[in-house]
């Protein structure tokens, strides 16, 4: 294909729109009958419901009050297990726990009236940890509180000690992480027995939502119409919760036969609604005096909350990426998902990556202490070649050069003067610098056989007028989804990018072209475009009305001829998994992704040895990800990514209190701004993947891993704290360094 | 108590237009903005003043309108996101962000524009710490900040104002 837009960072597809104020968003919907909804929840971590009161003083005749009983279908929110009830009937299992719902068409007197219902209940013992989980003295679900587990056993770990002359020890935590997106989750719904079901909100995945919509009211897919309204950011908090959220909202609708909204406020939204999954992860190394590893044991456990929803898959992709992009024969990683009484974890960007990267890149810092090797030098001897095998017994085909990519990490960064730079410096200064890098892959797409079981589909469609439309369920949240469909599309078929449209995601008119999560849309999906496309144009030179190498005009005609003579012009693609792919669930071990991108991060960080904070001052990203679709989009995505695993690292704490996020407002938690964030530099290698949309792989998950471990070293080196778990708030840096004598001056 | 208090007539100008609303006093100017007179490209984030997504222009200066009760409004002269541009023409700051990727979800856009504005207005030829510092109150969780200086930068640029350090 002719690439006059791929590679190019042509204006956002929607972009006109949302800086003049006009995009819709869902809390932008009003309609004359529509009242609002608000719900009512738990006040205890666990026990049992005892007695719903209505308190005295509100009008609750005009209300209409939704429980468990008013559920047509099941009392279940389905994902992975059917664990999660959609209103608690009877027990309660974390302190945010949805149990009645209220909907009245004055969103002021709703929330009185939220305040007005006491909810009885007999506490029953909960836990809050992961190791007051794993100690099984209170059981909270299964038989042994744990979700889900894995092992990954690569040659001989137990053989393996015999041939190590060092073996080193450390354990790494990492704390939740709220989403934050700026836009607060919302829904409208319309709902009754005749016309069914039909929400409309801010969303990742619609075919998410109808799929639990279906359980809940028990009607079947074409009952139930899902649709996408402009979403204002998601980064993993609006692939599971929303269908939570669309199924209050059709219940209230389905009973009270009126349009219903419910939109969150911001302390509502975070202290219920998901965050990323606490970490523990235990690392036992074994290396030789010269730097090579030859045994990794791993030990990692995830905090899944009270329910599954999706932590089983996090932990998936948090045990393959556990073990770095390092060569090592002989590994065994057990990991858990363990349950607790706080609201579920979920899918945040990098979805269980980060955690684990955050552990192994600690870590390799703290082996190449043990062996006296400069950290670059320990990975240098490492890393991940083409041809060997990662941790799953995967090879790798590509040409990753992760010298090179180190090289001009560090080129880019002058992480060498720096470093002595800092050292020669710092004793003589109350601010410490330093300097420290992280080296990650990250796999793209979903994991092992999860493409093939999702067999996305996409749909072109083309108009008389020779406009091609793109019909997907993959949702733009910000990331440029449109954009980029839109320039494969015009690309592929060589007309002009205005000519591309792209449909609004709705069950009820685009296929299943899968969630939108795991850096998968520009990759999976926008490869799906392509063919779609692609077979329109092949049907227009079938039918002889068109040539191969056709002009626009060409095209616009032929298109309106085909229509004319023949009928609809559409054509459908479905995934096709690349040749060669083998990954065995059974023994986790094969093929886990198609692809990874590669990348070496660093940061420098400034520490004030009188406030205690810790500040990052520049920051270098250097990626292989594939061939750049749109360098602006594509820088956006890493710029994007960086700055929320900085707020990861220094400021992002959530406090909890009996299983409740106790600092659920934007005040108290506090995520980075514009003073905060430094330049952050970002550096393509572009090698081609043979089966991505003109050579790409997927990005957006990426730059959410390294920074967190690049800046914690970095922190190692300015101050000499061998700090092994983040958030780094100054509360933690001021304990460190008061602890340690002779850090002042 | 201030329950006895009714409905105020409010009369203010919106983005050039005179406009006469009933509102309570203590109501949010975002819900008068909103609610009544229909203008919904300023967005709520948070309620708290904390992240500017609800920012407009109160006599040119910027203000969260989230903390501001409706009869503040009364008398003044208010711009929102939708009188930023004129007509069809967008305004510098507009197509910057267009052009650099400012704007990516979009939910902070609009508060992010009007600080964008305001910040050229108070210094039209800002420093990076003088950006850095104009847009530290209005967040965004999507781009990292980055592409957002950049357009202030080429907005400038575009009116032909830019900071000695951009020359």
């Amino acid at each position: 294909m002719e690439e006059k837009y791929f590679g190019h960072s042509v204006l956002r597809k929607e972009g006109r729109s949302k800086v003049t104020g006009r995009a819709q968003y869902v809390d932008d919907l009003a309609f004359p009958d529509m009242i609002y909804g608000a719900t009512v929840r738990s006040s205890v971590a666990r026990g049992r419901i005892k007695a719903i009161r209505y308190g005295d003083g509100i009008p609750w005749k005009e209300f209409t009050i939704v429980t468990a009983a008013d559920i047509p279908g099941k009392n279940e929110i389905v994902l992975m297990l059917h664990d999660q009830p959609c209103l608690a009937a009877d027990v309660i299992n974390h302190p945010e726990e949805p149990i009645v719902l209220l909907a009245h068409p004055d969103k002021y007197l709703v929330e009185e009236a939220r305040r007005a219902v006491q909810i009885e209940v007999e506490p029953l013992p909960a836990i809050f940890t992961i190791e007051d989980s794993l100690a099984r003295r209170v059981i909270i679900s299964g038989e042994d509180n744990v979700f889900k587990s894995y092992l990954v056993d690569k040659g001989d770990v137990d053989a393996a000690w015999a041939s190590a002359d060092v073996i080193v020890e450390g354990e790494y935590r990492t704390g939740a992480q709220e989403q934050l997106y700026i836009e607060n989750q919302g829904m409208v719904a319309i709902a009754n027995p005749a016309d069914g079901v039909m929400v409309c909100g801010s969303l990742q995945c619609p075919y998410y939502v109808q799929k639990a919509l279906m359980l809940v009211f028990d009607l079947p897919a074409d009952k139930i119409r899902v649709v996408q309204a402009e979403t204002g950011g998601g980064f993993g908090g609006k692939e599971e919760y929303p269908s939570m959220i669309a199924a209050h909202a059709s219940l209230l609708a389905w009973k009270s036969g009126k349009r219903v909204k419910i939109i969150y406020d911001r302390a509502e939204d975070m202290v219920a609604t998901t965050k990323r999954h606490p970490s523990r992860t235990r690392h036992r190394t074994g290396v030789t005096r010269d730097g090579k590893l030859v045994a990794m044991d791993i030990d990692l456990v995830i905090d899944g909350g009270a329910y599954a929803t999706l932590s089983s898959v996090v932990l998936s992709r948090a045990t393959i990426h556990a073990a770095g992009p390092y060569a090592c024969p002989n590994v065994r990683i057990r990991s858990q998902a363990v349950a607790t009484n706080a609201p579920p974890h979920g899918a945040f960007r990098g979805f269980g990556a980060p955690q684990s990267i955050f552990a192994i890149e600690r870590h390799m810092d703290q082996i190449a202490r043990a062996v006296n090797l400069t950290p670059e030098e320990l990975r240098r001897r490492n890393f991940l070649h083409k041809d060997q095998t990662t941790a799953t017994g995967q090879i790798i085909h590509e040409a990753v050069d992760y010298d090179d990519l180190l090289d001009r990490a560090f080129r880019e960064s002058d992480y060498h003067a720096k470093r002595e730079r800092f050292a020669r410096e710092n004793p003589g200064s109350a601010i410490k610098r330093g300097i420290g890098f992280a080296s990650f892959m990250h796999g793209a797409g979903f994991t092992g056989s999860g493409e093939v079981y999702l067999a996305s589909v996409v749909e072109a469609k083309a108009t008389s007028e020779g406009m091609v439309r793109i019909l997907a369920a993959s949702t733009e949240i910000g990331q440029g989804a449109n954009t980029i469909f839109s320039q494969i599309a015009a690309d592929a078929l060589g007309i002009s990018f205005d000519r591309i449209e792209i449909a609004q995601p709705d069950t009820g008119a685009v296929p299943n072209s899968g969630p939108t999560v795991a850096s998968r849309t520009s990759m999976v999906v926008g490869k799906l475009v392509e063919e779609a496309v692609l077979g329109i144009k092949h049907t227009l030179v079938e039918s002889g009305l068109l040539c191969d190498a056709c002009t626009e005009d060409e095209f616009v005609r032929a298109c309106g001829r085909y229509i004319e003579t023949r009928g609809p012009l559409r054509s459908r693609s479905q995934y096709e998994p690349p040749p060669g792919l083998l990954w065995d669930d059974a023994t986790y071990s094969g093929d886990a992704y198609g692809t990874y991108a590669w990348a070496v991060y660093v940061a420098e960080v400034a520490v004030d040895t009188t406030t205690f904070e810790a500040r990052v001052t520049d920051f270098v990203a250097v990626q292989e990800v594939g061939k750049v679709i749109h360098p602006v989009l594509a820088a956006g995505q890493i710029e994007g990514g960086v700055a929320q695993a900085i707020g990861m690292s220094l400021y992002e704490n959530v406090v909890w209190r009996e299983g409740r996020m106790a600092n659920g407002q934007m005040t108290n938690y506090i995520m980075p701004t514009a003073a905060d964030i430094p330049p952050i530099r970002v550096f393509f290698e572009e090698h081609p993947y043979p089966f991505g949309p003109g050579g790409a792989k997927g990005i957006g998950e990426l730059p959410m891993d390294g920074p967190a471990p690049a800046i914690v070293n970095a922190i190692e080196n300015a101050t000499g704290l061998s700090l092994h778990e983040i958030p780094v708030t100054p509360e933690v840096l001021m304990e460190a360094m008061t602890e340690k004598v002779g850090m002042h001056g | 108590m201030a329950e006895a208090v009714g409905k105020i007539e409010i009369k203010c100008t919106v983005n050039g237009e005179h406009r006469q609303v009933h509102a309570y006093p203590m109501a949010r100017l975002l819900d008068v903005i909103r609610e009544e007179m229909h203008l919904t490209g300023t967005k709520e984030g948070c309620g708290e003043g904390e992240c500017g997504a609800c920012a407009v222009l109160m006599n040119g200066a910027i203000v969260n309108s989230c903390l501001v009760p409706a009869i503040e409004a009364n008398g003044k002269e208010i711009r929102t996101i939708e009188g930023i541009a004129s007509g069809a023409q967008l305004h510098d700051v507009q197509e910057a962000f267009l052009e650099c990727g400012g704007t990516q979800c979009g939910i902070c856009t609009p508060g992010m524009v009007i600080a964008a504005v305001a910040l050229i207005q108070r210094h039209p030829y800002p420093s990076d710490a003088e950006i850095r510092e104009g847009l530290a109150g209005n967040l965004c969780r999507c781009t990292g900040y980055q592409k957002i200086f950049a357009a202030v930068v080429q907005a400038c640029q575009i009116a032909g104002k830019t900071s000695p350090e951009y020359r």
